[in-house]
């Protein structure tokens, strides 16, 4: 069972009998009051995303999730298609059902399948993935009114911020929990 | 090795969180408040039924250093802030860190109207210009602030009567995701006259002992101080006391010894009133950041 005081961004909890996994938390305490967990909750059967608060003393079932280590092999029109590499089984998961996981995903790479009933729900990713900048404007030095930082998109589309030293064609390293930069890597 | 770009990144923000600090300072030391330092580890804090402190050996963490300022005031000094770290067990969301920056004055001889007007003065000081920018939406500092009494503001923005949110036990959840949006959107506002209940160390209003003497300053819909016209009477300060403790037994929490010292003193506390006002959301709603992550060096996560 979990509490109130493990809710956090990725954990997996069984509610109503589904397993949801937690998209966007906050915290809330208005002035000395009980505190509110206000979390945005996403069915990872259906992909719908809704909120919900909870209150100190309420608890939880961790989603019973099985994981499997699969191999991506590549995208079709269903969506993404990964492979058991020891008994050649093959899994198909929708764009939806990955979310910003999608964006992650290179060729090869090895990613635990998140398996409910025996269905196919989700991945969980290594926390790092190296990827390529595509697009971030050149730095102007001196700049420092942007809180040395600027836009940057990688292959694959995804965009975040970066320092303002990165540049177009760098490779850089990605944590895939945070969807947060965390450093360049040489190559 | 590449420089921490978190660390390096927070340059900006952490060079103008010094210089509202040091104006914070400025001010006070202006209008002849005593800066003073009361220590951290305490054998008691005040028991508050939802605020949880961090043991440090036999002793805790302070949860605030109300306690101390009190004794202070209590022994004779007439204008006192203190600028200080607490700790406060579980409390971590956008706006909470377990560790942060609290700012506390206290005046003698007065109630929670002249601290109002302390508030409007001190922003005053930290935003000259006379306007911020909070999530796109201008906020006028220009006095006087609106007061805005509990009752009324659920009646102006909640689905139910305050009196209703109060008995279903839902007091906190309907404020912040019904009331608290709407207050100080275009101006600060002060939300007072707390039920008595939800207000231990604040003496209930002359006239109406139903309502505490206790205001709430808001800004872009973020909760910033709270204050009192302090209770001073020692009888009734540890009734509430044992009450609250009680309450925190049986909802299995650590029992917490009663802060035996604050309670002698209290008895020599004529008319005061105090305030704590939380540095690290004020320097996020002066910087427009979103994140209270965004204002501090580090946080537990980089630890």
């Amino acid at each position: 069972m979990y509490s109130c005081s493990d809710l956090k961004k990725g954990l997996k909890l069984l509610v109503d009998g589904e397993p949801h996994i937690i998209v966007g938390f906050d915290f809330a305490k208005p002035g000395k009051g009980q505190a509110i967990y206000k979390c945005k909750m996403r069915n990872m059967i259906t992909g719908s995303i809704y909120d919900r608060s909870y209150r100190s003393g309420d608890s939880f079932e961790p989603a019973p999730l099985e994981e499997r280590e699969m191999q991506y092999l590549y995208q079709d029109e269903v969506g993404y298609v990964f492979m058991d590499s020891k008994t050649f089984e093959q899994i198909h998961l929708s764009e939806e059902t990955l979310g910003d996981d999608h964006y992650f995903i290179k060729d090869n790479m090895t990613v635990s399948i998140l398996l409910f009933n025996g269905r196919g729900i989700g991945i969980t990713l290594p926390n790092f993935v190296t990827l390529r900048v595509t697009k971030s404007d050149p730095w102007v030095k001196g700049d420092t009114a942007a809180g040395n930082s600027k836009p940057a998109t990688v292959e694959g589309g995804f965009t975040l911020s970066v320092p303002p030293f990165v540049e177009e064609g760098e490779l850089i390293q990605i944590d895939t929990r945070t969807g947060e930069y965390s450093t360049r890597v040489k190559g | 090795m590449e420089a921490n770009w978190s660390l390096a990144r927070k340059r900006q923000a952490l060079i103008e969180r010094a210089r509202i600090v040091q104006t914070i300072r400025a001010f006070f030391i202006d209008r002849d408040f005593l800066e003073v330092e009361t220590p951290q580890r305490l054998p008691a804090n005040a028991p508050e039924p939802h605020i949880d402190a961090v043991a440090s050996g036999d002793w805790f963490l302070q949860t605030s250093p109300e306690l101390c300022m009190k004794r202070l005031l209590a022994a004779g000094y007439p204008r006192l802030f203190q600028l200080g770290k607490v700790w406060r067990a579980g409390e971590r969301g956008g706006r909470h860190l377990p560790e942060f920056t609290l700012l506390e004055w206290y005046r003698r001889d007065t109630d929670y109207h002249a601290l109002m007007d302390d508030c409007e003065g001190l922003l005053r000081a930290l935003v000259p210009g006379g306007s911020l920018t909070v999530a796109g939406r201008g906020i006028n500092l220009a006095p006087q602030w609106e007061r805005l009494t509990v009752v009324k503001a659920f009646t102006r923005h909640a689905s139910v009567p305050l009196a209703a949110a109060l008995a279903s036990g839902r007091f906190e959840e309907i404020l912040t995701s019904e009331v608290e949006p709407h207050l100080g959107s275009n101006a600060p506002i002060f939300l007072t006259e707390y039920p008595v209940e939800l207000a231990a160390l604040a003496r209930p209003k002359p006239g109406d002992v139903s309502v505490a003497e206790r205001f709430e300053l808001y800004l872009g819909g973020i909760e910033v101080a709270n204050a009192f016209s302090e209770l001073t009477d020692p009888i009734e300060q540890r009734r509430r006391f044992l009450h609250d403790e009680a309450a925190r037994r049986a909802s299995g929490k650590v029992p917490a010894p009663l802060p035996e010292a604050f309670l002698r003193d209290l008895a020599a506390l004529p008319a005061a009133a105090g305030i704590a006002l939380g540095v690290d959301r004020l320097v996020m709603l002066l910087t427009g950041a979103e994140r209270i992550d965004d204002v501090v060096a580090f946080t537990p996560d980089d630890l």
